[in-house]
């Protein structure tokens, strides 16, 4: 018997992409050159976090065209993002066969209470998140994979270490936790009680882990990749910056090799303009993307 | 010599072959440059993105591996690691390792929502073999020297050449450990020959 969309197909995926880059792209063109690079998969979308955050304005699925025209161009995985419980932009994506969706905070919310059900969907799911229980909400709704939230579009990697700093720490207090604690633990980080029993259960998190928002050098990744990240996502971090091409293979080259400074030096070495990065204190709190 | 088998560790699914090879009590460890290929017995491919693991490796490393091919160490490529071995890829002219005399054809069974898993049958192993395909490569040709060794809807999806073993599908992915012990059946043979 044959048997798609289980959890395992779904977070099977995502298991295969591991210590890979995930690149934002745009168009059909950027999506080869980020192939070209050794990315492992593209996702796709309108702007990019960095001309969301710049224009304002309500940020919307993309256009299913541009999907259409970036499947077309690539053999990798496509991935696009649809607003945070909005269903029916995941119909959408779902009919168009993408690879992936991401439920995404860079996007604006359509639901201001509730996320998608993914488990209603054959198509996987990533979500972002700040901490545990966020994670295992999201993988309690049916996510198949992770990822930091971070503060997206700034260029500047100091929420993302943040979120995954923390969220490490509350998966080795699970793993240690005696018995008659992890309820109390699933209630004050709001976690499904069932999820914290499989971290314990399986000694790890029970799905792939991704680090997001604001990875903008080859050493942010690699950064990312010692604090325990499975892989990056990069978003304006490659095509906000002087030369995307050499920037993409430096990223990949550092996520591959995060634990050796030598490579990490060479692959960082004359690689143009970075993207021109946001501190975090000035941003209003009302924009921050990573609270939706 | 003791049995030592890599995880080829640039991308992909690194972390589940080294699991199954440490739960059949086998050392193994991930390899990510090709001088860390030396003294092993055995090396597994594993999935993941082929293009990314390409690149990532870079002709001096596929080089390598092309050697240890014909020296007769065992491969083992599961999906992405399939595609590295394979002697030809369909509608594509760049080729990898070139390790086993088939053609596969990349995403064959299409893109993310008809990935699937299944039970098949596996000659010399079972005929419950659970395996999950994602995003799969299919064999479409084979060459006289090589062995098919399960079939899904008539598509050959496991042959094996000598030393080289690939499946379309990740093993890897399951519990079921039947596949990793076939390929371990596959190093000691080999090991018995080189002490020979």
């Amino acid at each position: 018997m044959v048997k798609k969309g289980t959890f395992r197909v779904k977070s099977g995926l995502a298991e295969m992409l591991k210590g890979g880059v995930i690149m934002d792209v745009t168009t059909a063109d950027q999506a080869k050159i980020a192939e070209k690079a050794g990315a492992v998969a593209v996702m796709a979308l309108e702007r990019v976090p960095a001309d969301i955050r710049a224009q304002g304005g309500v940020a919307r699925m993309a256009d299913p065209q541009k999907v259409k025209e970036i499947m077309a161009a690539v053999s990798i995985p496509v991935m696009a993002k649809v607003r945070i419980g909005h269903f029916v932009e995941a119909q959408i994506l779902q009919a168009l066969e993408v690879d992936y969706i991401d439920e995404s905070e860079v996007l604006t919310p359509a639901d201001p209470r509730f996320h998608i059900d993914k488990w209603a969907f054959t198509v996987p799911f990533v979500c972002g998140a700040r901490n545990l229980g966020e994670a295992c909400r999201r993988i309690g709704e049916g996510a198949a994979m992770i990822r930091t939230k971070g503060e997206p579009g700034t260029g500047n990697v100091v929420e993302a270490v943040k979120h995954m700093r923390l969220m490490q720490e509350q998966i080795r207090a699970v793993i240690a936790a005696p018995d008659d604690e992890l309820m109390r633990m699933a209630k004050e980080m709001s976690a499904p009680y069932e999820v914290l029993l499989l971290i314990r259960e399986q000694g790890r998190f029970p799905v792939v882990n991704f680090a997001a928002g604001g990875i903008a050098t080859p050493a942010d990744a690699a950064l990312m990749m010692q604090l325990g990240a499975d892989g990056i996502f990069v978003g304006s971090g490659i095509f906000k910056s002087g030369d995307p091409e050499k920037r993409a293979r430096a990223i990949v080259e550092a996520t591959t090799h995060y634990n050796d400074p030598k490579i990490l030096a060479e692959v960082s070495a004359g690689l143009g303009e970075a993207m021109s990065g946001i501190a975090i204190e000035e941003i209003p709190p009302h924009e921050m993307m990573q609270v939706r | 010599m003791t049995t030592e088998i890599g995880v080829l560790g640039l991308q992909g699914a690194v972390r589940e072959h080294l699991a199954a090879l440490s739960r059949l009590g086998i050392a193994a460890r991930a390899v990510k440059r090709s001088a860390e290929l030396d003294g092993l017995s055995g090396l597994i491919l594993p999935g993941g993105e082929s293009t990314a693991i390409s690149l990532l490796a870079g002709e001096g490393f596929l080089a390598r591996l092309r050697e240890m091919a014909d020296a007769g160490v065992p491969l083992f490529g599961t999906c992405a690691g399939m595609i590295l071995l394979a002697r030809e890829i369909a509608g594509q002219s760049i080729t990898y390792i070139q390790a086993i005399d088939i053609t596969v054809a990349r995403n064959a069974t299409g893109r993310q929502v008809d990935s699937f898993e299944t039970t098949l049958s596996v000659d010399g192993i079972g005929d419950d073999v659970p395996a999950v395909f994602i995003r799969a490569p299919y064999i479409t040709r084979m060459g006289p020297e090589v062995q098919p060794l399960a079939r899904h809807e008539g598509t050959v999806v496991m042959a094996q050449q000598g030393n080289v073993l690939v499946t379309s599908f990740h093993p890897e992915l399951t519990d079921d450990l039947r596949i990793h012990r076939y390929f371990l059946g596959m190093v000691e043979k080999y090991r018995q020959e080189v002490q020979q």
